[in-house]
C-alpha cells in the first residue's frame, strides 16, 4: 500500500496543519510516513501545498509528481493539481470555493465535493474547513483509521491552541460523516 | 520506543543534544531556524548556553572560543551565512578544534533563493576558507540519519580533533518523518589540549601562527597525515551492486528521489545499482573503484551544476564512464525525470 496525497489551498486555510496531522495519524497507525511542505515566502492569501506519503514499506522519495489523491481547498490549486492526479485518483474538493462544474473536464478521476467551509461554519469555527475536508479524505480513502486522526490532533496542536482540540475534532467528524453519507447515496444510485 | 514526527532540522538539534552539545551560537537564516529554535528552548534547561550572536562571524568565533575549552559546541546556518563563517573555519581547522557546523544549504550563488540545493558541496568538502585544510563532512538522507549522524559528528570531531560539518539542504531540513530518538553510545576522547585553566599543570597554547623555519611545513604535514587517517571513516550506502551495469549516485536528500527512480528501473528489470556517499569528506572512493573495475558505468545526479561528479571521476580514474544529470536549484526533480535518464544511459551503453 502506498498513498500519496497533495494538499493545497490558500495560505491560512490550514493546509500544512492538515498534512501534518495526516502524517502524524499515519505514524500512529504504524505506517511509514513523509510530510513535505512547500514553504517559502507564502503567507495568508498566498498559495500553499504539502505532500504526504503513507506506506506500509519504507518510503524513498518524499517528492511526488503524480499523486494518488488530492485535497484542494481553492480553485487555483484545483486547476494546478487535478491534471497531475493519477487516473482513477481521488480528489476531495472544497465546494465552498470550487465550482463542481470544473470536474467535468476530468472524467477519469474520482471527485468528492464537500462544502468544507460551510460545515466548519455550522460548528462555529469557519476557519476549520481544512478539518472537514480531511475528514472526507479519511472517510473515502480509508488510509488511516479516523481515531488515529482524532488522537493525533493532541500531538500536533501547540499548547496555546489546546482549546481548539474539541472544535477540530467536531469539524473533522462532520466532514467524515458527510463523505460517508454521500458515498452511500452514490452507491444506491 | 515511540517515534516522534519531526523536521530534519529538529532531528539535527536533537542529535546534537543527545551527543551532549552544551553550547549553541548562531544567527537566524532560512531554512534552518528550527535548529536555533529548538536549542533556545532546550539548552538552558540542561545547563547549556544558547546565544543568538550579532552576526554569523560573531557566532562562529564564539564557537571557536567554546570549542577551545573542550566543551561540545555547534553552530548552524545556511549557505550565505556559512560563507560568512569561512575565515574562522580555516582557524578551527588550524587549531584542530572539534567543533560541529551544520549547513542546511539553499540555492546560490549570492543570496540565491531558499529552495533546496546541493551547491555547497565544493565549499564543504574543499574547505571554505584559506589554506590546506578539510572539514570532516557527513550528509544524512533521512530524518533518523540526521539525528544519528549529527551525534556521530561530535564523536568523530573529538576522535580526530577536527571540525566536522553536517551538509544537508532545505528539503531534508523542512520535511518531516518519524524519528526514534534512541540513546546513542558515543565514545569520549582525552582532551589534553583543551584550555581549561592552568591550575596545577603547565599552561597550554592553541595557535595558528607559525613563523619559525620549517614550522608551518611540519604543521601542514601533520594535518595532512590526519586527513589520510580519516579515510577509514569513509562510508557509502550501496544497493543492488551484484548485477549492475549502471550505478546511479547521489548524496543527501536528493538520493531519496534518486533511490525511488532506481527502484522504478529495477522493477522493470533494468540492471541498476544505487550508491549514496554518507561521508563526503573523506569521499568513499572504494565502492566506485570496485564497480568501475567491473565495467559498471556511473550516472551522478546532483541538485547543482555538477560538483560531486568530480570526486566520482577521481575515484573511477578513467576506468569507466561517468555521466552527470545536473539539476540547478529550482523545482525539485521527480523520480520520473531520473528514471528516464537511467533508461537513456542504459540504451546508450548497449
Amino acid at each position: 500500500m502506498k498513498f500519496e496525497v497533495i494538499l493545497a489551498g490558500f495560505g491560512g486555510q490550514g493546509i500544512l496543519f492538515a498534512g501534518n496531522l495526516l502524517a502524524q495519524a499515519g505514524m500512529e497507525a504504524g505506517l511509514h510516513v513523509t510530510f513535505l511542505p512547500v514553504y517559502g515566502p507564502e503567507m495568508r492569501g498566498g498559495t500553499c501545498n504539502c505532500t504526504v506519503v503513507l506506506s506500509d514499506r519504507e518510503i524513498a522519495s518524499p517528492v511526488v509528481t503524480r499523486p494518488s489523491a488530492l485535497l484542494t481547498m481553492n480553485r487555483p490549486s484545483f486547476e494546478k493539481f487535478v491534471p497531475r492526479l493519477k487516473h482513477r485518483g481521488l480528489a476531495v474538493v472544497n465546494r465552498s470555493l470550487v465550482p463542481e462544474a470544473l470536474a467535468e473536464g476530468f472524467p477519469d478521476r474520482k471527485f468528492l465535493f464537500i462544502p468544507a467551509d460551510e460545515l466548519a461554519e455550522e460548528e462555529g469555527f469557519p476557519g476549520l474547513g481544512n478539518m472537514a475536508a480531511l475528514g472526507a479524505l479519511v472517510a473515502v480513502s480509508r488510509v488511516v483509521p479516523p481515531e488515529k486522526v482524532l488522537s493525533g490532533l493532541k500531538a500536533i496542536l501547540p499548547p496555546e491552541r489546546a482549546h481548539l482540540l474539541e472544535p477540530n475534532r467536531r469539524v473533522f467528524r462532520r466532514g467524515y460523516e458527510f463523505a460517508l453519507k454521500k458515498a452511500s447515496t452514490a452507491s444506491r444510485r | 520506543m515511540k517515534p516522534i514526527l519531526v523536521k530534519g532540522s529538529e532531528a539535527i538539534a536533537l542529535g546534537a543534544l543527545e551527543a551532549g552539545c552544551r553550547c549553541y551560537f548562531g544567527y537566524p537564516i532560512t531554512p534552518q531556524n528550527e535548529i536555533p529554535e529548538l536549542m533556545a528552548r532546550e539548552l538552558p534547561k540542561r545547563g547549556g548556553v544558547f546565544l543568538q550572536a550579532e552576526s554569523e562571524l560573531a557566532a562562529v568565533n564564539m564557537l571557536l572560543g567554546a570549542a577551545s575549552t573542550g566543551v561540545r559546541a555547534m553552530t548552524s546556518s545556511s549557505s550565505p551565512g556559512i560563507s560568512l563563517m569561512a575565515e574562522t573555519f580555516s582557524y578551527l581547522a588550524a587549531l584542530e578544534l572539534p567543533a560541529v557546523v551544520v549547513n542546511v544549504s539553499r540555492g546560490g550563488p549570492g543570496l540565491g533563493g531558499i529552495e533546496a540545493s546541493q551547491g555547497d558541496y565544493f565549499q564543504a568538502t574543499r574547505g571554505a576558507g584559506h589554506g590546506d585544510y578539510h572539514f570532516l563532512v557527513l550528509s544524512p538522507a533521512s530524518i533518523q540519519e540526521a539525528y544519528e549522524l549529527t551525534a556521530k559528528a561530535f564523536e568523530l570531531a573529538e576522535k580526530y580533533r577536527q571540525p566536522a560539518m553536517i551538509l544537508t539542504d532545505a528539503l531534508l531540513g523542512q520535511m518531516k518523518e518519524p524519528l526514534r530518538p534512541r540513546k546513542l553510545r558515543l565514545k569520549k576522547y582525552p582532551k589534553d589540549w583543551a584550555l581549561t585553566g592552568a591550575k596545577g599543570r603547565p599552561g597550554r597554547t592553541l595557535r595558528s601562527l607559525y613563523l619559525g623555519p620549517g614550522e608551518l611545513r611540519a604543521r601542514n604535514e601533520l594535518l595532512q597525515k590526519k586527513y589520510r587517517a580519516m579515510r577509514r571513516e569513509a562510508r557509502a550506502k550501496v544497493l543492488y551492486a551484484e548485477d549492475a551495469e549502471l550505478a546511479v549516485t547521489a548524496f543527501g536528500s536528493l538520493s531519496r528521489i534518486v533511490k525511488e527512480a532506481v527502484e522504478m528501473a529495477r522493477e522493470k528489470g533494468y540492471p541498476v545499482a544505487f550508491v549514496r556517499p554518507v561521508t563526503l569528506f573523506p569521499f568513499p572512493e572504494k565502492p566506485f573503484r570496485e564497480l568501475a573495475a567491473r565495467g559498471v558505468r556511473f550516472l551522478v545526479v546532483e541538485l547543482n551544476c555538477g560538483q560531486m561528479v568530480e570526486d566520482v571521476r577521481l575515484s573511477v580514474c578513467g576506468r569507466s564512464e561517468v555521466e552527470l544529470q545536473a539539476f540547478p536549484p529550482s523545482d525539485l526533480p521527480a523520480p520520473e525525470d531520473i528514471y528516464r535518464r537511467i533508461k537513456r544511459c542504459l540504451a546508450a551503453g548497449k
